[in-house]
Formats: structure tokens, sequence, C-alpha cells
């Protein structure tokens, strides 16, 4: 829930760190990346070029799916993905 | 107590001596190279403890300094017009992020054209970046608002600029009551500033978007709310332990006035001996001199000018009751002001073609009081135009042919000006 003015610190200060991940910019994407499991090879560029941090890896380096919290959908991973793995839809309201 | 000769910027220049802030970053500019220039000795000659940055340009200077009040140190720098105007940007980061810094300024025109001589068009213009403002009447006033600027800022948290007139003020030798360095030590005590760098994670200055910089922002007009009675608190113990008396407006002979004259500045001096003068002439004319333009004091104005009451602000603050409480303690209800006309004097302009900054707001503060008296403004001293004894007893003699029409023909007219 968002503070009041009168309860927020001062001066703009953020008191607790991490406090980014409260920060859900999913909600700006008017393109929403699609993945598809059969193309994926695992390659993980898209992971490396997301500026989001928003593609999900499992433990064992294999891809997941993507974070659509965060996702501002740049398009970037289908962009770099060489197997067509991912592809933008328009994100419906 | 050492009593000496000093100029406005030697008088400020020691005021940061016996300070002994941890930083000053600062970069020279007339008329205000001097006090860095004194400062530098100070630093150089061991008598002060301070990191001096000597940066590249005010804006680098500016911006060092936010760095260096952010990670909790003490931090004070000067400049002047053009030098005020680069720091513009980061005036209203220091002030958004509630750095306690305490700014040395001498009040000169803007290019262009070109000039270096007092107006107070700089200051003004970065009147609503966030600072508390206090206009220094002479050397004195600035050397006693210098030490106190340190306890309002680091008490309210918002930054302070202390400003006096070019050359008339910075360059003229007065005589100057100073205190002891341990005095003025045990008088601002140890910095205080609610965060730091060092001491615990924190995140400074980050994104702040739709979602939070609207109460940040009213976060910062309730902090200017709040600083009206430390500002009273302070230069009060500051009379009280030193003898010396400030307010918000500082008064002459207003008890029995039909006009009043309002400026800022060193002004108020010619203006006080212009009053003797037109007392003489049996015209009842008194001085209100404006120490304190922000927090705007708008309802002691409103008080002393209109005697009115209440304040029609009041309920935006949280202090709403406690103002409310401190207006009628000023005043007899329903007794009628004397005050027929005040006559504003403006060193600076507003483009709006309203007239200039004091006026204009002036003119607002009124806006409310049931029975308003007539109000002139009068733009002087543009670009360091002189102003005389004579002239502004012109204006007083002027006044009394407009309270005779009851009338303002010219609500904004001009002194020293070539027509």
């Amino acid at each position: 829930m968002a503070l009041s003015w009168r309860e927020l610190p001062i001066g703009t200060i953020i008191t607790k760190p991490g406090s980014a991940r409260e920060f859900k910019t999913g909600d700006w994407r008017s393109q929403r990346p699609i993945w598809d499991p059969e193309k994926c090879i695992h390659c993980l560029i898209c992971f490396i070029y997301c500026p989001d941090s928003a593609i999900k890896v499992s433990g064992k380096g294999k891809m997941t799916g993507i974070d659509l919290d965060y996702c501002k959908g740049c398009g970037i991973c289908e962009e770099e993905c060489s197997k067509q793995a991912i592809h933008m839809e328009m994100e419906k309201r | 107590m050492p009593i000496r000769a000093l100029t406005g910027n030697e008088a400020m220049a020691e005021a940061m001596r016996q300070i002994n802030p941890d930083v000053v970053a600062a970069y020279p500019i007339t008329p205000a190279t001097e006090i860095v220039q004194l400062f530098a000795s100070f630093v150089a000659d061991g008598l002060v403890d301070t990191e001096f940055v000597p940066a590249e340009s005010e804006h680098s200077a500016i911006a060092a300094c936010a760095g260096a009040s952010s990670a909790g140190a003490r931090v004070m720098t000067s400049t002047s017009s053009q030098g005020l105007a680069l720091m513009h940007e980061i005036l209203y980061i220091v002030a958004g992020l509630r750095a306690p810094i305490v700014i040395c300024g001498v009040n000169r025109s803007l290019s262009s054209p070109i000039n270096i001589h007092c107006d107070h068009s700089d200051t003004m213009g970065s009147r609503e970046a966030g600072w508390i403002q206090i206009f220094a009447e002479d050397a004195q006033d600035a050397y006693d608002s210098t030490i106190q600027a340190i306890r309002i800022s680091e008490e309210v948290l918002l930054p302070v600029i202390v400003s006096t007139d070019a050359f008339i003020i910075s360059h003229s030798m007065q005589r100057v009551d100073m205190l002891e360095d341990n005095e003025v030590q045990k008088f601002i005590g140890p910095h205080r500033y609610p965060y730091s760098l060092f001491e615990k994670t924190i995140t400074i200055g980050p994104l702040d978007l739709q979602d939070y910089f609207f109460e940040h922002k009213r976060q910062q007009i309730e902090a200017m709310w709040k600083s009206s009675p430390i500002i009273e608190k302070v230069t009060q113990e500051f009379a009280h332990r030193f003898g010396r008396t400030y307010g918000f407006l500082e008064s002459y002979r207003l008890e029995d006035a039909e006009q009043v004259l309002i400026a800022c500045g060193s002004t108020c001096g010619t203006a006080r001996v212009a009053i003797d003068n037109l007392r003489e002439k049996g015209i009842k004319v008194g001085l209100l001199k404006l120490r304190i333009m922000r927090p705007f004091p708008h309802l002691k104005l409103l008080n002393l000018l209109c005697h009115s009451d209440p304040d029609p602000f009041a309920c935006h603050s949280e202090r709403s009751e406690e103002s409310h409480r401190t207006a009628q303690g000023r005043f007899c209800e329903g007794e009628e002001s004397h005050i027929k006309l005040i006559n504003v004097l403006d060193r600076s302009v507003t483009m709006s073609t309203m007239g200039g900054p004091v006026y204009v707001e002036l003119r607002s503060a009124l806006y409310d009081a049931p029975e308003r008296p007539l109000l002139v403004d009068y733009i002087y001293g543009l670009g360091g135009r002189d102003i005389d004894v004579e002239q502004i007893i012109d204006v007083g003699l002027k006044g009394e042919q407009i309270i005779k029409k009851n009338k303002v023909e010219k609500p904004v007219d001009y002194i020293g000006l070539r027509e």
C-alpha cells in the first residue's frame, strides 16, 4: 500500500534496500513476449540481453519463462533469439 | 567579544571559519570571490579542518556539496549571480534531498546585459528552488545570519541561502561585533542529519514517479511551514545569548505610520535616514524590512499591515492551530489599521508585467484582508543603479499625494530610471 506524505521518509530517502522489487514495471508493457519451449535451445542469449532481468531461469540453467511483473515489452529478446523461440504480441487490455 | 572592521565578504568568511564546516566546495565569482578566497587561506593556514574542493564550475561545486551533505557532512559554499544561476538545477536537487547546505550569497544582477553590480535578480530568481532565503542588511547581519543559518538549516532539514548586496555590503567595511570561536561552536552544536551513507544502507536520489513524487513535494512544503517557528526559535536564542535581535520582518517608526516602505537588504539603511527626514516634515512614514523571503511571512505581513486574522493559508499546514494562536496574540481584534499606503521597493523584476517579486507576493498575501491599504511598487537599483536618500524621500512625498487622492494611478513605478 502506498504511503502518505506523513508516513514517508523525507528527502526521497529509501531506508530499506531491495525495494525496487516492489516496483512492478510490467504494466508499462504494450507488447508481450510469447515463448515457445519447443523451439528454445536454452542458449540464454535472451537472459543476457534482457535489461530487466525478466527471463526466468531454473537452477539447472534452463529457461523456464518470462517474468511479466517486470518485463517492459521492449522486444530485445525477440530480436536476439536465433531460433525464433520468442515473438511479440500486442497486449490486450 | 572582538570588534572588527570587516567587509561583508570578510564577515561571511569569518563566520565560515568559526563554523568550521566539514566540506566547502566552491568556484569563484565576482563579487563573492573573496569569501571563498579568504576561506581557502584559512584552510591553507590550518585554521579550519575543512575538506576544500576547488571545483571547475558552480554546477560542480554545489553538486559536490550535495554529495558531501548526503554523506553526513556539514557543508557550505558561496556564490553570486551567474554562479547561482548555473547552480539552479542542483539547488532544487539539494532542497529535494533535504540536504542542510548553507550558501553565503552575494546579490548581483543576471546577464544579459552583463553587469557585476547589485540587484536581487539572482537570488529572487531562485526563490522557488526550496531554499530558505535570508537577505542581510549589513555586514553584521550577514555574519550573524550565517551562524544562525547553520542551526536553522539542520533543524528544518532545508538548505539556506544568506545573501548580502553586491559591493554595497560585500565590499564595504563596517563594524562587526564578532563572537568568540567557542561561542559559535556552542551555538551551532554538532552537525545533525538523520541519514548518513556511512551509518546504514540507504538509497539517496532514486527515481520518484507518479506514485510518490507528489508526496515528497508536499513534505517540502510542510518543512517550509515548520521552518517559521524554528527560525523564530533560533533567532530568539541568538538574541538571548548574544544580544542582537533579528526577525522575519523588522520595523522602524511603524507605530503610527500612514505610509510603509518595504525593502530587502542594504536599502533599508538608506530608507531609515529618509524616514527620519520625512518625519521631520511631519509625514508619518515607517519601514518594514523584509529579512526572510522564503518562507514568505504572509501571516506576519497580514497582521502587521492590515491587522487581519486569521491566516487564509493556515489550513494547509499541520501547524494551523498553533499559527492561529500566534496570530491572535499579535494584535488587538477590531483595531483599525493606521496604514493607508504601502510602498514596496523591489530591486528585481518579474517579467509578469505586474512588478517585482516582493510586490507581487505582498499583494497576494493581502488579498484576504478585510481592508486593504493602497499599494505601489517601485522598481529601483537594477544593475547597481544607486538609490539615495532624496529618492526615497520623493517616494514618501508622492505617497502623500496618493493618500490624498486615495487612488493609485501608477501601480508599478521606477526610481532613478531615465524616462
